[in-house]
């Protein structure tokens, strides 16, 4: 006889606690940059040869302390998205849990055998088949959750672990480029679990009432400035995983100029200036250019989801609860751009500069979320405005309960 | 036959050993250089605050009383494929109480850095060159660990060696094709010895004052040079 899925308050609390370690995770990450510490464990995913997870707490000194941390608390995350993706694949994901650890598990025994060098991979990667074995294992006869709630988690299964691999990656093949894709892949992350987290909440159905009923116009704005934001948080990897410190120390001028000179024999006066207490990179000429672009990037989400409010404001109401959500954007966004200045004022300290990452994940998962809202289909209301002759009935658009107009 | 041209190379290598010169001389910093940060990670580290009984600080230029200046690498330019490479004794970069000592180093290419830990804590050595040939390599060192082994290929000027552990310790290599060079002492003074008679341009390498090269005539008798850099 077949069961039909019962939203479940706990898989609601469970996705938002993933939700949460996931943002702890991303701001660990941030300090790992900010403090320079990315590659003081030299090997991965063994650390200092030591298994990680009995790596001796009386080497966890000065950089090790955050790289070490990271790659724990990534580990914690793993683990709660095998279970939530077991969670929300109801039954039906044991069989390919089972088939994708039996191959984590094998390849990890194989690489244990290959020899000393692969041993530590070899060991990590039996664990994580282990661990997906365990998930597979779970009698649970669980009705998967409504879609596209299996499909999420499956994707959210795959990330996290071509996540880790990317972060193992950065530490032994040296690319920053691969640090700024790890960067970039988090914010993504972060999203698609707090997406999970919405949808697998049982308060779905009433947060699905404060969509609204917008235009194509609307949709494409909000849509458009999370794209920007998600733009802006690639820049501001690509800046961090530099590791040269800040291009341009102050602000709002740059170098005492509302755009600054780039030349060689400039840029080389910058370097040669300016005294590093900790090991940075030479600042180039792109760093600078990049630097620019990001502020002037900020200037435009700043105004555009401003822009969206007052739009949003002034056809919804201020009580819509999609207004509210348009308000706590613009919020975020005045924190965030305080905080980018911030950051250059105490010349990046490491503190102001991983809140300045964690505050850019938030406007990144509330820009999607809203987006996400946006494009749900409109929760049609019955008109309560008597039309009066020779107007328009506004209420004919759409209407939310608090009596603003719905359309955008 | 081959006995002969031996010894006639032999005695070649001699002559030009015998006649060659070495240049001396002393490098100046002209105007006030910047006040040096205070390294407030380092004190505050609790590992390697203890080893610092006051604050430490940056050591950008390294100035004498009558403005010498410390830590310039003076090489002869346009010299290429003269290194003795591996067979160069090996140079030696410590790190002690948490910071690279020396903090500028110069080897010829092939030649072997070994770097030692005498600190009673982990440090890594994370080398991070940027000519296409020298590999970035980033090696874990215990307490009391093994040396660990550098060397590159290639020629670069400042190579940068840091500890992630501990993000102020970073020290600067700059590895030449040649061994015509010399790092200026804390009096300000180098010298690049047996180099064969003629003309060269040298030049005078700083991490925070730049360039600066000068045109120099090496006899038997060697050469003489005073160099001044200014302070930026």
């Amino acid at each position: 006889m077949s069961r039909e899925f019962r939203p479940s308050p706990w898989l609601g609390r469970f996705a938002l606690l993933s939700a949460v370690a996931t943002l702890l995770l991303l701001g660990i990450g941030g300090v790992v940059t900010s403090r320079g510490a990315g590659m003081a464990v030299p090997d991965w995913p063994t650390s200092y040869g030591y298994n990680m997870f009995f790596f001796p707490f009386s080497y966890w000194m000065g950089g090790i302390f955050y790289e070490h941390s990271h790659r724990l608390l990534a580990s914690f995350v793993g683990l709660l998205v095998v279970a939530l993706t077991r969670w929300l694949g109801g039954r039906a994901s044991r069989r390919p849990l089972a088939i994708i650890g039996i191959i984590e598990l094998v390849a990890g025994i194989v690489l244990v055998q290959m020899g000393p060098d692969w041993k530590g991979t070899g060991h990590f990667l039996a664990g994580i088949g282990g661990v997906v074995l365990l998930a597979a294992a779970a009698w649970f006869r669980n009705v998967p959750a409504p879609k596209p709630l299996p499909l999420l988690g499956w994707i959210a299964f795959f990330g996290v672990q071509f996540q880790g691999l990317l972060g193992g990656l950065r530490v032994v093949l040296f690319k920053n480029e691969i640090g700024i894709f790890h960067a970039t892949l988090a914010q993504l992350f972060f999203v698609l679990i707090c997406l999970i987290a919405l949808l697998s909440s049982p308060l779905w159905p009433r947060f699905r009432q404060w969509t609204a009923p917008s235009t194509s116009g609307f949709r494409g704005l909000v849509t458009a400035m999370t794209g920007i934001i998600l733009l802006q948080l690639i820049i501001g990897a690509t800046m961090r995983h530099q590791h040269a410190g800040l291009a341009i120390p102050d602000f709002p001028l740059a170098y005492g100029q509302w755009w600054p000179a780039i030349d060689s024999e400039s840029v080389a006066t910058y370097n040669s200036q300016r005294l590093e207490v900790t090991a940075q990179n030479p600042i180039t000429a792109a760093h600078v250019v990049l630097q620019m672009i990001h502020r002037m990037v900020a200037v435009l989400i700043l105004f555009g989801v401003g822009f969206v409010t007052v739009r949003a404001w002034r056809r919804l109401g201020s009580k819509h609860p999609f207004t509210r959500i348009c308000l706590a954007w613009s919020g975020l966004m005045l924190v965030q751009a305080t905080l980018g200045a911030a950051t250059i004022w105490s010349n990046k300290a490491a503190d102001l500069a991983t809140a300045h990452v964690i505050f850019g994940a938030l406007s990144l998962a509330l820009g999607g979320l809203a987006s996400f809202l946006a494009f749900q289909p409109s929760q049609q209301v019955q008109p309560v405005i008597t039309p009066v002759a020779g107007t328009v009935p506004r209420a004919s658009l759409g209407q939310h309960p608090s009596g603003a107009m719905g359309t955008i | 036959m081959k006995n002969t041209l031996f010894t006639l190379a032999a005695a070649a290598l001699a002559m030009n050993l015998a006649s060659a010169g070495d240049i001396t001389g002393t490098i100046t910093l002209k105007g006030a250089p910047p006040k040096e940060r205070d390294i407030t990670p380092l004190k505050n580290d609790p590992n390697c605050g203890k080893f610092h009984s006051t604050m430490p600080t940056t050591k950008f230029y390294v100035v004498g009383g009558k403005s010498e200046l410390a830590d310039v690498v003076v090489s002869l330019e346009g010299i290429t494929g003269k290194s003795t490479g591996p067979a160069a004794t090996p140079v030696i970069m410590d790190q002690k109480n948490c910071i690279y000592v020396p903090q500028i180093l110069a080897v010829q290419t092939g030649q072997k850095i070994l770097v030692k830990n005498s600190d009673p804590v982990l440090h890594n050595v994370h080398a991070t060159p940027t000519v296409a040939g020298n590999p970035e390599d980033n090696k874990a060192q215990m307490p009391g660990g093994a040396d660990l082994t550098f060397s590159y290929p290639k020629a670069e000027e400042f190579v940068r060696f840091k500890c992630d552990v501990h993000p102020w310790m970073f020290a600067w290599v700059s590895v030449l094709d040649h061994p015509y060079f010399d790092v200026s002492k804390a009096d300000g003074t180098f010298k690049i010895a047996n180099v064969p008679p003629g003309k060269y341009k040298l030049k005078a390498s700083h991490r925070k004052a730049g360039v600066v090269t000068q045109d120099v005539e090496v006899t038997a008798d060697g050469a003489k040079v005073e160099l001044a850099m200014d302070a930026k």
